[in-house]
């Protein structure tokens, strides 16, 4: 109580012990925040995991109507060499019928090379539809088994709780028949 | 020497008991000094089941530690090791797996045994959720458990966990890539969720040790709901309920081992004894059992976002259960329209269990979306309404008034009554 009668008899004293506790909480909050920083960081991609090369890949192998799957970054890289009808069927689907509108001409650089991350944008499960014998869902491009995504022959998601199409990395046609992605 | 009402003739502990009265505490607390209701039926056995669950795991789980290798390239094969070149592995690694369905089956039944007999009403709100902070907790070590063995059902269960977080909005993204120190699951992500893995169990240690606490302030509840109103009405913890703990923990223990030595690998998944490829999932991703619930609630919203923010408030809900139930009577015993509706709620789980172990198809999309609708039905519409309406039984006016066979009026809703 005497303390506080003080305090009021000398507004001075108070407000400059307002003053002491308020950078004193300041100082104390910015650096904790500072000191957490580190701790927080270190679970971020780590600089060797960051330095991933690009791959290239040699497309000769690959016959019409055929798919490989390569590496890029620890992610599968789906390579599909499309058939005509499967362009066609990509080509003339109507904007308006998918949930994430896109025109397969912005997906693809020839139309006959499909090349996508086969990472199912719902929760990261690999579709099927890279072998003969996978399911390739109801619109001929790939399904995923994990909770029912259906992805067109464009990759772009038909059916399912797949929110996007399947994306498409950053690649390049170094010659007519090899790309590099990355 | 005597010391809070507790007597010891022992030289040693009359020494140590002088310089810490730990002796004293602990007779007060879980010995003869404790007063516990005397009307405690068997389902009053789970929470104390449910601490040797987590001591067994604790114990078995650091014996693991000290023969398994965190790395991507040598987990698999370091656990392999274990069940067939570590002496007794096998047996220390089946009690360890099967242990933590045991203690997921105690903590369901502890959990229940609340929500019929009103546990969660006052003074017991914040027991209760402390309770449901570990249930928490328990989930999210089980999961990080389950990816150690590092086969194909840790891989694509630790992918279809933490992708959940890229369904936020903006920093989603960011945040799982966080979450996996890569662009995939993969070595940083193991490393990182095996010292999780160790550190949570004793964090639930200590919630527990708060739990229990916030139990003894009030004491327990009681299968009729009324308040302890004297020493009639109670029974010494030491020897009655000791002994009554100790006799459930031998069945326990009975059926433990019939799991871990007839059907060790029954509640697991033979594709966890396939080595992690990241390049291909199974046909037929499932997580442990004891999930499956709230698998089948995120699968049930045709949304990404919606299902993850569903699934959250599956558990969030129960947080409010406290509110959201507005009758004053704790017991389900004296609420003959509650305990209909408890019983559909404990059908809707077991259905919607059911639902989460099927592949997302037909009957099973539309069965799990009715389910899912139910359960949050349940909780926001039909236990706060059926408080208002309900006319409940007569309930006794104590507990030993009770055991002789009278009752009284119900004295309206106000039996909890602040
Ligand atoms: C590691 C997990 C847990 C342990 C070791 C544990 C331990 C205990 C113990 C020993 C008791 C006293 C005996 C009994 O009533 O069974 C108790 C009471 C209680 N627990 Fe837990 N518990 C755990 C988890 C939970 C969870 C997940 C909930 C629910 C959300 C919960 C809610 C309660 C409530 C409401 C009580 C008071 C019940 C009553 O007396 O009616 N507990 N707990
Ligand atoms: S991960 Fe593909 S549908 Fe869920």
């Amino acid at each position: 109580m005497t303390t506080l009668a003080a305090d009021k008899n000398h507004t001075s004293n108070g407000s400059r012990r307002d003053f002491l506790y308020v950078a004193t909480g300041t100082a104390a909050t910015v650096g904790s925040a500072l000191a957490v920083w580190p701790l927080i960081d270190q679970m971020n991609p780590s600089e060797d995991v960051l330095a991933l090369a690009s791959t290239e890949i040699d497309l000769t192998s690959i016959a019409i109507g055929q798919a490989i799957t390569i590496v890029w970054r620890g992610k599968p890289v789906f390579v599909r060499r499309r058939t005509s009808e499967e362009i066609a069927l990509a080509a003339h689907t109507d904007l308006e019928e998918l949930p994430d509108p896109q025109l397969d001409s912005e997906r693809v650089q020839r139309a006959e090379w499909l090349v996508l991350v086969g990472i199912c944008t719902h929760l990261g499960c690999i579709p099927l539809g890279q072998k003969g014998t996978h399911p390739r869902g109801e619109w001929g491009g790939w399904f995923c088994p994990c909770h029912g995504s259906h992805y067109d022959t464009s990759g772009r998601v038909r059916k399912g709780p797949a929110p996007q199409n399947l994306s498409v990395p950053p690649y390049k046609f170094i010659t007519d028949t090899t790309i590099r992605i990355g | 020497m005597q010391h809070n009402g507790f007597k010891s003739s022992n030289r040693i502990v009359q020494w140590i008991e002088y310089r810490l009265p730990i002796f004293s505490f602990l007779d007060q607390q879980v010995g003869t000094q404790y007063q516990a209701p005397k009307n405690l039926n068997y389902l009053w056995n789970f929470g104390s089941l449910a601490g040797i669950a987590l001591i067994i795991q604790i114990v078995t789980g650091i014996v693991l530690a000290m023969h398994y290798v965190p790395h991507g390239d040598m987990a698999f094969d370091s656990v392999e090791r274990i069940m067939r070149d570590v002496n007794y592995g096998w047996l220390i690694r089946y009690i360890h797996a099967n242990g933590a369905s045991m203690f997921f089956a105690a903590v369901y039944i502890h959990i229940f045994r609340g929500l019929y007999y009103g546990s969660y009403k006052f003074p017991r709100e914040l027991l209760w959720m402390l309770g449901l902070v570990i249930f928490v907790l328990m989930m999210a070590t089980a999961f990080m458990g389950y990816v150690l063995p590092w086969g194909q059902m840790s891989y694509w269960a630790a992918t279809v966990i933490t992708n959940l977080f890229s369904a936020i909005p903006w920093a989603g993204q960011s945040l799982t890539e966080w979450l996996w120190g890569g662009f995939v699951v993969g070595t940083p992500t193991l490393t990182r969720f095996y010292s999780l893995h160790y550190l949570i169990p004793f964090v639930i240690a200590g919630l527990v040790i708060l739990h229990i606490w916030a139990l003894h302030v009030h004491k327990s509840n009681n299968p009729l709901g009324v308040e302890v109103k004297g020493p009639k009405d109670t029974i010494a913890f030491h020897p009655y309920y000791t002994i009554k703990d100790l006799f459930s923990l031998g069945i326990f223990l009975a059926i433990f081992g019939f799991w871990v030595f007839y059907f060790p690998n029954y509640l697991g998944h033979p594709d966890n004894y396939i080595p992690a490829n990241p390049l291909q999932t199974p046909p037929h991703i499932v997580p442990e059992w004891y999930l499956l619930p709230f698998y089948a609630i995120l699968r049930a919203i045709p949304s990404k976002l919606g299902g993850v923010i569903a699934m959250g408030a599956s558990l969030a809900i129960l947080f409010l259960v406290p509110w959201l139930d507005t009758s004053r009577i704790r017991s389900g015993t004296f609420r003959p329209i509650f305990k209909q509706f408890y019983w559909l709620l404990v059908a809707d789980v077991l259905v919607l269990g059911y639902v989460g172990s099927q592949p997302p198809e037909g009957i099973f999309i539309h069965l799990g979306r009715i389910a899912t609708a139910y359960y949050f039905v349940h909780f926001l519409l039909i236990l706060p309404i059926v408080g208002w309406l309900e006319r409940p039984k007569p309930i006794p006016s104590s507990i030993s008034e009770s055991e002789a066979g009278t009752t009284q009026e119900a004295s309206g809703r106000s039996e909890t009554g602040t």
